[in-house]
Parts: structure tokens; C-alpha cells; sequence
């Protein structure tokens, strides 16, 4: 690729519009907002308020996950134990309430337990130099097996004497009808956004993942922020399991099975890049939403279940298709 | 009086003698060209100006002050700034967030920080008009000329007070156009006050743009001459060996 001196000199400041029409979000918030009026038309059941507050609480586990996964993946790293994490913390914050103590000690204890383990996986990634595929896909069996040590394999449905306020943090609806777990998305989501744009370790982030190299050359302490990143992301499933705890009722230890899956699968449809240095908080909800919407829908026009995956793996496959293209167009 | 002065420096790995007594100085607003073979020592010396090694033997010092590095943020501390030969940049950043990458600003307090993006577009906008360069601040580098990167990084050593600037390779990959843009970067920096370390391979640019031209060849310093008195035909000699020392 020989550019001449010329080219970027020429080449104007994108205009809005044409930075929207390049972006992948947008063509992914494009596709949610027409699949949401095709089913308000196609079916009667789609638009009903409680279908809408069904999909939009169901968006939020995998999207709170998610929004904590875009840290890793921008830095080009990926995190595959957070189902089981998910699983281990919401198994930890049970057993600890069920056991007589009071939800703020479980919590607690279920946070501390996710934070234990995104830092050890970030430790191992960041100072011993292993892949993190690799670490985190040991964690995965770890921490899943961890969990069932926790409850010997049962599933806890008690929570002590704090029971009612558990299930209420998860599966009440504070305000305005909206379910908890939407708000604390929303809440969450704006946190993400506002630590990505406007802070140094949100700016020394993209930079790790655009050039390592260069970030370690340019003083930027990459280490610390890697071990960082896998501790957000499992406190973000430890978080999503202490609210889906509350919401179900109920924990077993099959809790999150392949969450990690869909979750990078919302990351990626939402425009961020698994060689890193790309993605946004607003692309991992929008992602996470097309997933619901597709299953919703699906179920609504009474398509068999099976075919659930390979419209969603399809809509993974789209999404990198639209990026692959605008690339192709600037390399020409 | 001269920003930087070696006296004496030695390097050795084990029984490899990298680097072998070397004295130099360079005086303030001066271009050296440091010439020299693969394996001649130039970037061991450089790297130890750069606090990357620490001299096995002998001194450095720096506006007559004894300099002693143990890293190399300790080095940009000093006002020795270093543009590596692959730039050290990241292609997904603007222009402005790579100049200001590991030391950013920020408006507020103590853990409530933000990124001041306007004072940093600003700034190294200056910075590029400084530098003559059409760069924008706020342009993806990835979008940018091999020229233009070179500003980029450049510019982000005359973020602090540099007082020393070490270019390794600046002009190995890029074409004979973009060539001439770094070559004016180089003197705009020297006008500044500033001295200038020219790591190259290439005899043209050096002879361009240098004052003085220092060869090395097996880790010895073998000529250090001005360029006036120099030739390209005897650089050639020094590096290769067929002309022992002068």
C-alpha cells in the first residue's frame, strides 16, 4: 500500500453522516430498530409491555458481562471463564446467605471472589506472559468446578434472613416499571462509556491494543492495566451474578453454561475488534440486544428453537462481514 | 558548554565488548550523524543515553552534571527524548492522543480526572505548525504518510523540554519525498536549540543535514569529524574498515 504524501493531505474530515454510515454499530442499531417494527407488525405478541420488559431484562446479563468484556477485547485480549464466573459468584453470594449472613456480607464475599479471580487471570496474562486464551480457559473449568465444590452440587433456593431483599435488588422494578437489571445496564453502561472517552486508563487501553510495543516504549504502565482489564471484566460477571441471582430465585451450578460465547458474540456484533484497539460500551448493548431480539423473535414466529443458533451465528458473521468490506475498500 | 558529553563509556554482554571507550559530546543545536555497521555498537550507545543500558564503564554527563539512568522514563526526564525507529505509535489513535500517549493532560482533581481533548488538539496542532507538517491533530495515524508519522513522532518530543533528541533509522522505510519532510523536521528541531542524534544507514541524508558525523566500527569510535571536512567516499571507508581511523 503506497501512499503518496498527497492522499491524507486532501482527504477531508469525515463528515457525520458518512461516519455513521461507516460504522458498524449504527448498521447494527439499524437492523434491532427494523426487526423490533417488523415483529410490532408480524405478530401480536412483540409490542406488549410485557414482552418488551421480558427482552429487555434478558439483554442485560449478557450485556453487563459484555460491556466488562470490551475492556479486554480492546486491549486484544479475550476472557473466556466469565460464564463460570458468573456461576462461582452467584454460587458464593447463595451459600454465604443461605449460611445466616446478611446480603451486603454475600455480596461482598461474591465481588471479592470475581475481583480474586479477574486478578489472578490478569497476573498470569500480564507478568508471567501466558495467552490469555489459555488462562482463561483454564479458569473456565476452574471456577465452574470451584462452584459446585461450594454447594456440593445443589441448587440453593434459600438466601437466609435477607431472602426478600435479594429478591427484590434483582427482580423488582424500582422505577418507572423498568426492570432493576435494565437499570443497572444503563447505570453500568454509562460508567464504561464514560471511562473509555474521558479517562487516561480508558485512553492507555486502546493504546495497548493498538500497539503494545508502543504503549510500553511511551511509558504507559501496560502490566497494571491488563491485570486491570480481566479484573473488570470478572467483576462484571460477578456483578450480573449477584443480580441474576436475585431475578431467578434460585442458583445451580449449570448457571452461565457457554455465557462467554454469547458474550463476545454481543462485543463483536457491536463493533469491537478481536485483535483489539476497537469497541465501544454502546456497541456491547446494542450487540447483546440484537442477540434477544433475534431469539425473541424467533420464538414468537414460532421458528423451531434449533435454528436459534444459526441466526445468531449468521448475525456474528454479518456484522464482521460489513467490517471486512469498509476495510477492503480502504486498502484498495 | 555541551548538552551531552561521554567520556570514556564502555559496554560489554558477557565477553562481547559492544561498545569500547568511547568519548563524545555534542553541543547544543548540533545534528551528529551516527554512522556504522550492523553490530558496530551505534545502538548500544544509544540505548544507553536512552537509560535502556547502564555503561559498564565510564561517565556521562549532561550540562556539566554527572547523568546516571536506570530507566528510560528517567532519560525523557532529563530532556532526552527518543524517536524510535518503528515510531512507536498507535495506528488507532489520533495524531493528538499518540503525542500526548503516557503522559496525557487532564482537567480536574485528584481521582476525578478527564482528558483535557481540547488542550491536547491544540497543542499538538502548535506542535505540527512548529514542525511545518500538515499532520492533524485529530486525523487517525493510521490514515497518515510515512511523513507524516514521522512528525507525529516527533512532535512528541518537543512535548517537555527536550534537549536531546535521538532519531534511530528516521528515514529507513519511507519514500525520497517523505524523506525530505523529516530531513526539514530535523532542522527545525535544530533551530530550536535542540541536538540531534541521526541514527542512519544512509549517507545522503546524513551528509544533508548533519554538522558533524561520528563513525563507529567493532564498538570503537573511529572517526569524529564535521561534515565539511568529511566526505562520503571517506564515511564509506571508516564503516567498512578500509580506512583504519582518522
Amino acid at each position: 500500500m503506497a501512499l503518496t504524501i498527497d492522499q491524507p493531505i486532501e482527504h477531508k474530515r469525515q463528515s457525520l453522516p458518512a461516519r455513521l454510515f461507516a460504522s458498524q454499530t449504527f448498521w447494527v442499531v439499524i437492523s434491532v430498530i427494523l426487526a423490533c417494527l417488523f415483529l410490532s407488525f408480524a405478530t401480536d405478541a412483540f409490542a406488549t409491555s410485557k414482552n418488551l420488559y421480558n427482552i429487555t431484562r434478558n439483554i442485560t446479563f449478557v450485556a453487563i458481562i459484555a460491556l466488562g468484556m470490551t475492556f479486554v477485547i480492546i486491549t486484544g485480549g479475550i476472557d473466556l471463564s466469565v460464564g463460570s464466573v458468573l456461576c462461582l459468584s452467584s454460587m458464593v453470594l447463595a451459600v454465604t446467605m443461605h449460611a445466616g449472613y446478611s446480603i451486603e456480607v454475600g455480596i461482598l464475599a461474591s465481588i471479592g471472589t470475581a475481583l480474586a479471580i479477574g486478578a489472578f487471570n490478569g497476573i498470569l496474562i500480564a507478568y508471567l506472559g501466558f495467552p490469555p486464551f489459555v488462562v482463561t480457559l483454564g479458569m473456565l473449568s476452574i471456577a465452574r468446578s470451584l462452584a459446585m465444590v461450594a454447594s456440593n452440587n445443589t441448587v440453593v433456593f434459600q438466601f437466609g434472613p435477607d431472602h426478600a431483599k435479594l429478591l427484590a435488588l434483582g427482580g423488582g422494578a424500582w422505577v418507572f416499571g423498568i426492570a432493576n437489571p435494565v437499570l443497572y445496564m444503563i447505570l453500568l453502561a454509562l460508567i464504561t462509556g464514560f471511562i473509555l472517552r474521558w479517562t487516561k486508563f480508558g485512553r492507555h487501553i486502546f493504546a495497548i491494543g493498538g500497539n503494545e510495543h508502543a504503549a510500553t516504549l511511551t511509558g504507559v504502565p501496560v502490566r497494571q492495566i491488563k491485570v486491570a482489564v480481566y479484573m473488570i471484566s470478572a467483576l462484571s460477571a460477578g456483578i450480573a451474578g449477584v443480580i441474576q441471582t436475585g431475578w431467578l430465585g434460585a442458583v445451580t451450578t449449570n448457571l452461565g453454561t457457554g455465557m462467554e460465547l454469547q458474550v463476545i458474540a454481543a462485543t463483536v456484533i457491536g463493533g469491537a475488534n478481536l485483535a483489539g484497539g476497537v469497541g465501544t460500551a454502546f456497541g456491547a448493548i446494542v450487540g447483546a440486544a440484537l442477540i434477544e431480539v433475534i431469539r425473541n423473535s424467533l420464538g414468537l414466529l414460532g421458528i423451531n428453537a434449533f435454528w436459534q443458533g444459526v441466526f445468531i451465528g449468521g448475525a456474528i458473521l454479518l456484522a464482521v462481514l460489513f467490517d471486512r468490506i469498509r476495510n477492503f475498500r480502504r486498502s484498495d | 558548554m555541551a548538552v551531552l558529553e561521554l567520556t570514556n563509556i564502555s559496554r560489554h554482554f558477557g565477553a562481547i565488548q559492544a561498545v569500547n571507550d568511547v568519548s563524545l559530546s555534542i553541543e547544543p543545536g548540533q545534528v551528529v550523524g551516527l554512522m556504522g555497521d550492523n553490530g558496530a555498537g551505534k545502538s548500544t550507545l544509544v540505548k544507553m543515553i536512552a537509560g535502556n543500558f547502564r555503561p559498564s564503564h565510564g561517565t556521562m554527563h549532561m550540562d556539566g552534571k554527572e547523568l546516571i539512568l536506570h530507566k528510560p522514563a528517567e532519560a525523557r526526564q532529563h530532556g532526552i527524548e527518543i524517536v524510535h525507529q518503528d515510531l512507536a505509535l498507535c495506528n488507532n489513535l489520533t495524531a493528538a492522543a499518540n503525542v500526548y500517549l503516557g503522559r496525557e493532560l487532564r482537567l480536574g482533581m485528584g481521582p476525578f480526572r478527564i482528558l483535557d481533548y481540547a488542550a491536547m488538539y491544540k497543542r499538538a496542532g502548535q506542535l505540527f505548525a512548529e514542525l511545518k507538517s500538515e499532520t492533524r491533530p485529530r486525523d487517525l495515524v493510521k490514515q497518515m504518510s510515512g511523513g507524516q508519522r514521522q512528525a507525529v513522532a516527533i512532535a512528541r518530543t518537543m512535548l517537555s523540554q527536550a534537549k536531546i533528541v535521538l532519531m534511530d533509522e528516521p528515514t529507513a522505510a519511507i519514500s525520497v519525498r517523505q524523506v525530505a519532510e523529516v530531513l526539514n523536521l530535523i532542522r527545525h528541531l535544530r533551530d530550536q536549540g535542540i541536538a540531534v542524534v541521526l541514527i542512519s544507514h544512509r549517507m545522503p541524508d546524513v551528509f544533508t543535514v548533519a554538522d558533524r558525523v561520528i563513525v563507529m566500527r567493532r564498538g570503537r569510535k573511529v572517526a569524529d569529524k564535521t561534515i565539511a571536512s568529511s566526505s562520503p567516499e571517506e564515511v564509506t571507508g571508516l564503516i567498512t574498515g578500509a580506512i583504519e581511523q582518522v
